[in-house]
């Protein structure tokens, strides 16, 4: 089953073009990656997945159902996280995790919130304001927001690009324990091609608002005769 | 509207008040302050015999009362949006099922209550400080503050869309606007004392009635259910339009993407 179907999405800002008529699905299950470099179009799509952005046409539905129509309750399913949206730093932990599973509706807001601490390591921080953490533990207790409604997909906006790399494979590898052991669907954005290839099944390379390209990375890394994603990336992106 | 979430984003500011001097001193201690000074104020007047046959401390006094209920209304819900644009927290909260309903509605309970702190901390400062007790006034107390804190959210609802619309630069409006309005509201002063056309200004604010229906408490004793009438009837226009201006605002925002880069 399509989780995330996108008709012909296009979104103008003025005269400029940021996302031009793309269409894609993501299956029930599936990382798929979007790819591309600044500017291409990447938060543009997600923030009209999410309802933050009206599309200027298009359509998008999730679950099968219109967001612009039913907002509220497609939101309660679905979670997004990016480094570049904070939790208030004057808040503790605890606290708004706490304000988010309220406004989740969380049945065992408690239970829930520890249960998820002991999955991403944060039970210590809990007591612990906000704005005292490191940046990797911000990003631990980003996805610890993201899961706490049980999402059935999640959108991730370039989720490792203020991590150093030892943090960032150690935060791949979690979100890939996760995703396999509740069936996830995710959609990933990024510009670090080896991400990419770790951990989306599917990739769509976007440039200038256009799909330029989309296969599984073998495919891709196969059809441009290249010996890694990160050279397909070049060969695309300077050809267009 | 669900309650569940309405009650999160206030937990929100309650968890915050618990510990921040600043907005523990905007309930407590600021508006003490500014019964002291006013207190003063018409101690003096008194004394001097300024004041004739008025009752000077009554309507100073119960007009400051009031007027920190108006500001407090506006304050209340323009800083509860300026909380999550400081914090950058405000996509994390527009993400979730969250109406924009709800939120405002979270902000008019927010309002309520911190009006009603302020309202007790001034009545009891006035009381042991002046010896001037809020509910001489009557129990008409009640439905004058229902006016002001209701077009004080009106206020503070436009501001929030004037927020939306021109960003963060816009938000010293939040801090300003009730300077703009206390002139022409009459607050200290009859509206009859104001030249001719600023008169039209002040009978287009619903607040206007209020202290002049104050006024007329003191000095009749008499309760104008025209003025509370008109008063509640134009706060419910002014509702009205500063909702619609402000889903407009919204929907705009979501179209040119500036919802998104409110906060960066
Ligand atoms: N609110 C906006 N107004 C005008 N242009 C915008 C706005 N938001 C994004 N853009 C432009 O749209 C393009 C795509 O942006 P974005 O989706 O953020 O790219 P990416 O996430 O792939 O780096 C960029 O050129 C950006 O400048
Ligand atoms: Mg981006």
């Amino acid at each position: 089953m399509a989780i995330v179907e996108i008709k012909n999405l296009v979104k103008r800002f003025d005269k400029f073009v940021a996302v031009n008529d793309v269409s894609f699905e993501i299956q029930e299950g599936e990382t798929l990656g979007l790819l591309g470099p600044n500017g291409a179009g990447k938060t543009t799509t997600i923030q009209a997945l999410l309802d933050l952005v009206t599309p200027t046409s298009g359509s998008i539905k999730i679950f099968g159902k219109e967001i612009s129509e039913n907002r509220s309750e497609i939101l309660g399913q679905i979670n997004f996280s990016s480094p570049y949206v904070a939790l208030p730093g004057n808040l503790k932990v605890w606290e708004n995790l706490s304000i988010f599973a309220g406004l989740y509706g969380i049945k065992n807001p408690k239970q829930k919130i520890e249960e998820l601490a002991e999955i991403f390591k944060i039970k210590d921080l809990l007591p612990k304001m906000t704005s005292n953490l490191s940046t990797g533990q911000m990003t631990r207790l980003n996805l610890t927001k993201a899961m706490l409604n049980d999402p059935k997909l999640l959108l991730l906006d370039e989720p490792t690009s203020s991590l150093d790399p030892d943090i960032a494979d150690k935060y791949r590898k979690l979100l890939k324990k996760i995703q396999k052991e509740r069936n996830l669907t995710i959609l990933y954005t990024s510009h670090n091609m080896l991400e990419i290839e770790e951990i989306c099944d599917r990739v769509i390379f976007l440039n200038k608002g256009k799909i330029t390209d989309n296969g599984t990375p073998q495919q891709l890394i196969k059809k441009y005769g290249r010996k890694d994603l990160n050279d397909v990336f070049l060969a695309i992106a300077r050809e267009t | 509207m669900k309650w569940h979430r309405i009650k999160a984003l206030m937990t929100r500011h309650l968890y915050l008040y618990q510990r921040s001097i600043p907005r523990l001193m905007d309930i407590f201690f600021w508006p003490t302050m500014t019964l002291l000074l006013w207190g003063f104020v018409s101690e003096y007047l008194q004394q001097s015999n300024f004041s004739g046959s008025v009752n000077i401390v009554t309507v100073l006094l119960g007009a400051i009362i009031l007027w920190e209920i108006l500001s407090e209304g506006q304050h209340s819900l323009s800083v509860a949006f300026l909380e999550d644009i400081w914090e950058r927290n405000l996509l994390n909260i527009f993400v979730t099922p969250l109406k924009i309903s709800e939120f405002l509605a979270s902000t008019a309970l927010l309002g309520v209550i911190r009006v009603f702190l302020v309202g007790i901390v001034m009545g009891v400062v006035a009381l042991f400080a002046y010896s001037f007790n809020l509910f001489s006034l009557g129990f008409y107390i009640i439905p004058f503050a229902f006016n002001l804190i209701f077009f004080g959210w009106i206020l503070g609802l436009i501001i929030t869309a004037v927020i939306l619309r021109f960003g963060t630069s816009a938000q010293v409006l939040a801090f300003g606007i009730m300077f703009l309005v206390q002139p022409f509201t009459a607050v200290f002063y009859p509206v009859s004392i104001l030249p001719k056309y600023i008169q039209y200004i002040s009978y287009a604010l619903p607040s206007t009635y209020v202290f002049e229906g104050l006024r007329a408490v003191v000095n009749t004793g008499h309760f104008l259910n025209s003025y509370f009438l008109i008063s509640v009837g134009l706060n419910i226009i002014y509702l009205a339009l500063a909702l619609w201006f402000f889903y407009r605002m919204f929907a705009r925002v979501k179209k040119n993407g500036m919802l998104t880069k409110l906060d960066s």
